[in-house]
């Protein structure tokens, strides 16, 4: 069945106008008459909530934390952006539409993601409304730094800690809509299903993760926010709690899920300290700015950092890509950090590490400078290794960040299950191959506060007066079958905890299906992670009732679909024989060893449909470039 | 290096709990605290004892879950840092930790360490927000925001709701959490409309859960991982009093 994208007709400045207009309205008086449900109360699910509600519709939202604002957005730190143009520095909607296509490699919509542009100047306009401390100029106006290696300063901040003001700002608005009824709010919940009658998603089944209660919820339709899926890899700088459940459910019941693969390493993580190592924590993409990356020359040199003369330190990036330096994009700095260690010469305990050096900048600057720069990073970076980095150099190690990949949607966000719409990093609509510094964010918040609310609106409208309530025989199906995955986990009993699962899951992702990527590697790791799944199935080890707080069953469930889900990404990843933005086919690259496109056979996006009998089925949706002239990147 | 722990444990909200002493023998000084109980929780499952529950999710300091009262401090001895953000290098061989969760009667136990803090939501609900719907909003630069307002809003604002301001006050008052918020919207000018009626319903709801009343004790700042200043009580209380006197609010 092939896939309609559904993208407006028109030069691309219009599309996202015109099919506003076209899409039908629901009137006020029968707004109240739908029920949505939303799943996710992070940026997107929080700000698409609170809007919705404000629109008239009766919104039940779900999440997992005990309060909406401890999403995983909250996490955040170094910004937004918006194509304001406050600095005059020529940026534009346009400008901003153009980087994130190329930043993507190429391989995402175009008029998705100039919607996306023209929307993010809304966001801020927004956020500042809603009282969020945004960086200020002494005037008084909005403060903006240059991100990602963008030529023009269009990232808005609040400090360090920009996505929890942001994510702060949408709570609010949620607790006010909660505060008026128009929201029932169930923190502490969990879906795990998605129930559909008749081709349409008509509603979920929870599990109360204080109680073990398994209930339904009905509704006119079902959104799903349910954030990233990084932790397939055990160790990424996700929160503990992300996972995948929610879309993979999905993904089984019919959505097609589109570029799993699509997975964003991210160069300046605090290395591995041990193999007791929980998650892994990020140190904002800045510190490149002024850090200079280098290890020693000579494999095995043990001598404390210090002590290690100039003339037998390589500087490698600096030496490789002499133009751009320390400053090369996310992927390209990861793989050098890889290589460089791979090749004996990484530091730290584990081997697994490279240095970022501030000795230089300090001498050039002064501490204070530097530490009026990066001080809250440099405290967090003591605070878990021990180390003061204005004595010694940072030790960093590549880490996973972000996934591109998630539910295919078309241009209204719906994915190809009726009724089941999927916003902000739980879809894979606006990044393409590789997602650009501080856009994250704003995708979540565009879908949330812009999007969403508009299109959702055409589905429900030609959907009057259908209600379902969860007398339907297919919530009790629905329920039945999980509950019994949640008693059949609980029956194994066996010798290993799901942890230890977890663990071995992620290693084998990381090393197969992580920086690079190629056919023997990854049909390997398709074998080994069968037989992981199959030992989890037999010899997992889950303790305790599923009628109380079950921390281990709640693992235990997320960890069965990130097996799946691993398997989905690898086949992805052999399918897809080109290199692109974060996927880094080793068989596919340049002579200088770049990743390598190759347009002419992969300018699609892959949407895989679940096949429980065997290997997923592809479904292309092809590309096409209007606008964006493709080029090869090149930062030598 | 090895440690001993006494933790609380409790099976339910009605349930009665007590204290439990496991034996941590294989610490790493690199570990961060929550870590080490995952070690200790890994291996209760391996014997088929519960691990312990805690709430956590971020592990860096932002997100407000973790919640640990560790030898009595609210996330432990290292000042502006919470328990997921603590590392055993701050404890030495051989010592004996005490850990239980917040107690407070706003905060109900609901098993081993985990509690309800849904009455900071509740805060938030009665008024803790700036009423602009999606769409309304005039252009950002439109409102301008003196920066010293922006940069005090923001110190306000990093209130992360972890609820330890509560937890360490010996009346379990909740001062600290409300005039964050209150003084956060308070100090920018896209809040001043709603001033009054904030500070007046987000204290009455504060006031109507089961919170103690604040005696000055100033715990709750020095536990405060993001140090978050006693100064925005005073502000609130006088906040309070003004739209009170001017009876603006309802
Ligand atoms: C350390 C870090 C720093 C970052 N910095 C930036 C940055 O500076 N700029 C930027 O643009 N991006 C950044 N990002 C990326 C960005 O933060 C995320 O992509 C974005 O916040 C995701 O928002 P979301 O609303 O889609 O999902 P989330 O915030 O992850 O929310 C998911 C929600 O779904 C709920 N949920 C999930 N599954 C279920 C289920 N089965 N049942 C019920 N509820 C469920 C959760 O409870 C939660 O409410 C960063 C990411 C990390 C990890
Ligand atoms: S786990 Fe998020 S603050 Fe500790």
């Amino acid at each position: 069945m092939p896939l309609n994208a559904k993208i407006p007709s028109g030069p691309i400045e219009q599309k996202w106008d015109r099919h506003r207009f076209d899409l039908k309205l629901v009137n006020p008086a029968n707004k109240r008459k739908f029920d949505i449900i939303m799943v996710g109360t992070g940026l997107a699910g929080g700000s698409a909530a609170a809007t919705l509600a404000e629109l008239g519709y009766n919104v039940k939202a779900f999440c997992f934390q005990d309060s909406p604002r401890r999403a995983h957005s909250i996490a955040a730190q170094g910004g937004i952006n918006a194509a304001k143009n406050y600095q005059n520095d020529g940026d534009s909607i346009y400008r901003l539409f153009y980087d994130t296509v190329k930043g993507g490699d190429y391989r995402s919509r175009e008029a998705n993601v100039h919607r996306l542009a023209q929307v993010s100047v809304n966001i801020i306009d927004q956020c500042a409304a809603q009282g969020v401390p945004f960086a200020r100029e002494y005037g008084g106006t909005l403060d903006n730094r240059s991100f990602g290696g963008a030529q023009v300063s269009r990232t808005f901040y609040a400090r360090g800690q920009t996505g929890q003001q942001l994510l702060l700002g949408a709570y609010q608005a949620l607790e006010r809509q909660i505060g008026a009824g128009k929201v029932t709010m169930y923190p502490r919940t969990e879906m795990l299903d998605v129930v559909l009658i008749d081709g349409r998603a008509r509603g979920i089944v929870t599990r109360d993760l204080i109680t073990g209660e398994v209930s339904s919820h009905a509704a006119d339709a079902v959104v799903l926010a349910t954030g990233g899926y990084s932790n397939v890899f055990f160790l990424s700088t996700n929160a503990k709690n992300c996972n995948v459940t929610a879309i993979w459910r999905a993904h089984r019941r019919g959505a097609h899920f589109a570029n799993p693969c699509f997975t964003q390493i991210h160069p300046t993580c605090i290395p591995v300290s041990g193999d007791y190592q929980s998650k892994l924590t990020l140190m904002s993409e800045s510190l490149r700015n002024d850090g200079r990356i280098w290890v020693p020359k000579t494999k095995g040199d043990e001598r404390p950092a210090n002590q290690i003369p100039e003339a037998e330190r390589d500087y490698y990036l600096e030496r490789k890509y002499p133009s751009f330096g320390n400053l090369v994009p996310r992927d390209v700095a990861s793989r050098n950090a890889k290589e460089v260690c791979d090749e004996g010469q990484g530091v730290g305990p584990s081997g697994l590490g490279v240095y970022l050096d501030f000795a230089e900048a300090i001498g050039r600057l002064g501490k204070e400078a530097i530490s009026e720069r990066y001080g809250n990073l440099f405290e967090m970076y003591e605070k878990i290794t021990g180390e003061d980095p204005y004595e010694v150099p940072m030790r960093i190690y590549p880490a996973l960040h972000y996934t591109m990949g998630g539910l295919w949607v078309d241009y209204n966000l719906m994915t190809s299950v009726e009724g089941l719409y999927a916003i902000g990093e739980a879809n894979f609509s606006d990044h393409g191959a590789n997602r650009l510094g501080a856009s994250a964010l704003m995708q979540g918040l565009a879908d949330g506060y812009f999007v969403l609310p508009y299109t959702i609106g055409d589905y429900l409208s030609k959907h009057m007066d259908e209600k379902v309530t969860t007398d339907h025989p297919a919530f009790a199906a629905t329920e039945a079958e999980v509950r019994d995955r949640t008693e059949k986990l609980l029956a194994i009993d066996g010798s290993r905890t799901v942890d230890s699962f977890h663990r071995e899951l992620g290693k084998l992702m990381w090393d197969h299906c992580g920086m690079n990527r190629n056919d023997a590697g990854l049909r390997l790791a398709l074998e080994k992670i069968s037989a992981l799944e199959e030992e989890f199935w037999r010899d997992v080890k889950v303790v305790g009732s599923s009628d109380t707080v079950n921390q281990s069953l709640e693992k235990a469930g997320r960890v069965a679909d990130f097996f799946e889900l691993a398997k989905l990404m690898c086949y992805d990843a052999l399918e897809r024989t080109e290199s692109c933005g974060g996927h880094f086919r080793e068989e596919s690259q340049t002579p200088e060893g770049e990743a390598l496109r190759n347009d002419e056979d992969f300018s699609y996006v892959s949407a895989w449909g679940y096949n429980p009998d065997g290997a997923p089925q592809l479904t292309k949706e092809d590309l096409e470039f209007e606008y964006v002239k493709l080029t090869q990147r090149s930062y030598k | 290096m090895k440690l001993t722990l006494n933790v609380w444990r409790q099976a339910g909200p009605d349930a009665e709990g007590r204290m439990q002493r496991y034996e941590a023998p294989d610490v790493s000084p690199e570990m961060s605290f929550l870590e080490m109980l995952d070690v200790v929780n890994q291996r209760l499952e391996e014997n088929g004892e519960e691990p312990i529950v805690f709430d956590h999710d971020c592990r860096e300091g932002i997100c407000g879950a973790c919640s640990l009262m560790i030898d009595g401090v609210a996330h432990g001895p290292q000042a502006a840092t919470t328990a997921c953000q603590l590392h055993m290098r701050h404890f030495k061989d051989g010592d004996e930790i005490t850990i239980e969760p917040w107690r407070a009667a706003a905060f109900p136990v609901l098993k081993d360490l985990m509690v309800d803090r849904s009455a900071f939501d509740r805060i938030i609900q009665s008024g803790g927000y700036i009423s602009i719907n999606t769409g309304s909003a005039p252009d950002a630069n439109e409102v301008l925001v003196p920066k010293v307002d922006a940069d005090q809003a923001f110190e306000a604002a990093a209130c992360i709701g972890c609820g330890a301001c509560v937890a360490q006050c010996p009346n379990g008052a909740a001062q600290l959490f409300t005039s964050a918020k209150v003084s956060h919207l308070g100090l920018v000018p896209q809040g001043q409309p709603e001033r009054d009626q904030r500070v007046v319903s987000m204290v009455a709801q504060m006031e109507a859960e089961a919170f103690g009343s604040c005696t000055n004790h100033r715990e709750c700042e020095a536990v405060c991982p993001k140090e978050i200043s006693i100064d925005f009580i005073a502000r609130m209380n006088r906040d309070y009093l003004k739209a009170r006197i001017m009876s603006r609010a309802k």
